[in-house]
């Protein structure tokens, strides 16, 4: 069924047990939110020697997005900025590529799994949400992406 | 269950339903609350009047151009026709919402009975639609006047138990709902009119939901503006309709300059043609407004009398169907009073766009999440809902495949 490559187990079980959600604490904490659908993330997080630390979210929204954010935070979390920023361009260019592009698992890690959405249009958002609040908030933090 | 309609006759008109959806699956459109699809006579309307009589309307002194305005003027007729109000008080827009910023920017710039200063109450409710929300929101913020509302009980009615708290002597404009986009509720609006028009209050009847979809007579509810979509009711796209009492119109400054509208023009000043002129700047929507009248012909000749009961009769149908499921919530009203053809729904904590997406798979076109009425989903305590809205092509099997879909939907997340 085309719907499992969309709700791969990876996902919904990221979606059932989130990573990195609780209260974000950090100084600056952004808030992005998809309008069309009304899901919204508030993310903080620190940068300390050039390491991407003390990710935390919160948000509602569909599996997808929830799943996505959950990966993304487990994927950048320890990792350096410049890795986060590979990682971050690799998502992003899977997610455009309307189905074509499966993306480097090595890169990636669980967020290959989330490939299939980009065959979804309208889900896409969706995915990309914590993403972009993951980079506004880096950049925020002094970060150059 | 009998059909009060020829329902296979209908979709046959209709060539939409003949294009196969994700896997091959048959077409069950259940969104008509955010646009309808239009039968073949309406696309028929706008090709004619592109192969047979395009030229700028109200212009050119030639032989087109006459035949050009005669088909635009005589949609304007049979606008009039179909709400039984003189053409004269019928405003082409692009949309309802246009029309509804039309009013409200209108209204900053008139005097007298229509002019809104600081001061001045503005009363809305929580059901609207962001359309009927936001120009008076802004326009409120813009001028200084205070902007209130009626609370939404949780059946989807108005709380009109403080209604003299709510409407004061202050009150110059009151714009409600005919039926709520999200929940199918209909409030109870006599009531509101009543009390807008005791104390000198315009009462503009936002009605994208309910004229596409049932008789709607403007002289019994006594009210001063409405307006709808032609999208909604089988029409174009990039048509909507403002209707106002003739009087009321001709004391409004206009909303968009330009073409068309003026009387005379120098190059300091300018003065307004008449009604309804004088709110349509510019080239107008004309293949569209003819192709509105074709619509409108098409559920007149159906009757909007039959198409709202055997709408009654799907609702009947779905809402009985929908509760039987476990873990099925429906939000809003529970029975058939005081609704029309929209159902709003959750299952189980599932994200309405994790529903709408399963449901896709068996063919289900629903709406899902805030339906661009975002504090009445937060009112409910909800995130959004997922949205059935029937129509007159709408038969019982598209119902049975809704229900299969929704515990298609259950069970995908329950055994995963």
């Amino acid at each position: 069924m085309e719907l499992d490559s969309l709700y791969q187990e990876v996902i919904l079980d990221h979606y059932k047990k989130p990573h990195h959600k609780g209260l974000p604490t950090g100084e600056i904490q952004v808030h992005h939110v998809n309008p069309n659908c009304g899901d919204e993330i508030t993310l903080s997080l620190a940068i300390r020697d050039g390491k991407v630390e003390d990710l935390v979210w919160d948000g509602v929204g569909c599996s997808i997005s929830q799943a996505s954010a959950s990966i993304m935070s487990e994927l950048v979390s320890g990792k350096s900025v410049a890795d986060a920023q590979i990682a971050l361009q690799e998502f992003t260019e899977m997610m455009q590529s309307k189905g074509k592009y499966q993306g480097k698992e090595e890169i990636l890690e669980d967020a290959v799994a989330l490939a299939g959405v980009s065959k979804f249009p309208a889900r896409v958002k969706c995915a990309l949400l914590g993403w972009m609040a993951f980079k506004d908030a880096a950049i925020q933090n002094g970060a150059e992406l | 269950m009998k059909s009060t309609l020829d329902v296979a006759a209908i979709k046959s008109d209709f060539p939409i339903f003949d294009v196969p959806m994700r896997g091959g699956k048959r077409l069950v459109f259940l969104d008509s609350g955010a646009t309808s699809q239009k039968p073949i006579q309406v696309m028929d309307a706008e090709r004619n009047f592109y192969s047979t009589q395009n030229a700028a309307v109200h212009r050119g002194s030639y032989y087109l151009a006459e035949i050009a305005s005669e088909a635009y003027e005589g949609a304007r007729e049979s606008v009039a026709k179909f709400l039984q109000v003189k053409s004269e008080e019928i405003i082409f827009t692009k949309s309802a919402t246009e029309s509804l910023n039309l009013l409200a920017v209108s209204f900053e710039r008139s005097s007298g009975r229509l002019g809104i200063k600081a001061g001045d109450e503005i009363v809305v409710s929580e059901l609207e639609h962001h359309a009927n929300l936001l120009p008076w929101q802004q326009l409120a913020k813009r001028t200084g006047a205070v902007l209130k509302w009626f609370e939404m009980n949780a059946d989807g009615s108005l709380d009109l138990s403080r209604i003299d708290e709510v409407i004061t002597s202050k009150c110059k404009v009151v714009a409600i709902t005919h039926q709520s986009n999200v929940l199918g509720s209909a409030p109870d609006i006599a009531p509101i009119i009543a009390a807008a028009h005791a104390v000198g209050a315009i009462f503009v009847l936002d009605g994208c939901q309910s004229v596409p979809h049932q008789p709607v007579d403007i002289k019994g509810l006594d009210i001063d503006f409405l307006t709808f979509s032609g999208h909604k009711a089988l029409g174009p796209t990039g048509i909507g309709v403002l209707w106002g009492r003739s009087e009321l119109l001709e004391q409004m400054e206009p909303f968009l300059y330009g073409g068309s509208m003026i009387e005379t023009v120098t190059m300091t000043n300018a003065t307004w043609a008449p009604s309804p002129k004088r709110f349509e700047a510019g080239v107008p929507n004309m293949a569209q407004a003819v192709g509105l009248a074709a619509a409108l012909d098409y559920l007149s000749a159906v009757g909007l009398s039959n198409i709202h009961s055997w709408e009654m009769q799907l609702t009947e149908y779905a809402l009985k169907g929908l509760q039987e499921i476990d873990g099925v919530s429906v939000v809003g009203p529970q029975g058939l009073a005081n609704r029309g053809g929209v159902i709003s729904f959750v299952i189980d904590k599932l994200h309405p766009h994790d529903v709408g997406q399963v449901m896709d798979q068996y063919g289900v076109a629903v709406r899902t999440g805030h339906h661009c009425a975002w504090p009445l989903i937060r009112k409910l305590g909800l995130t959004g809902t997922t949205r059935a809205s029937f129509y007159l092509y709408n038969d019982l099997a598209d119902v049975d495949v809704l229900l299969e879909s929704v515990l298609g939907a259950r069970d995908y997340f329950r055994k995963r």
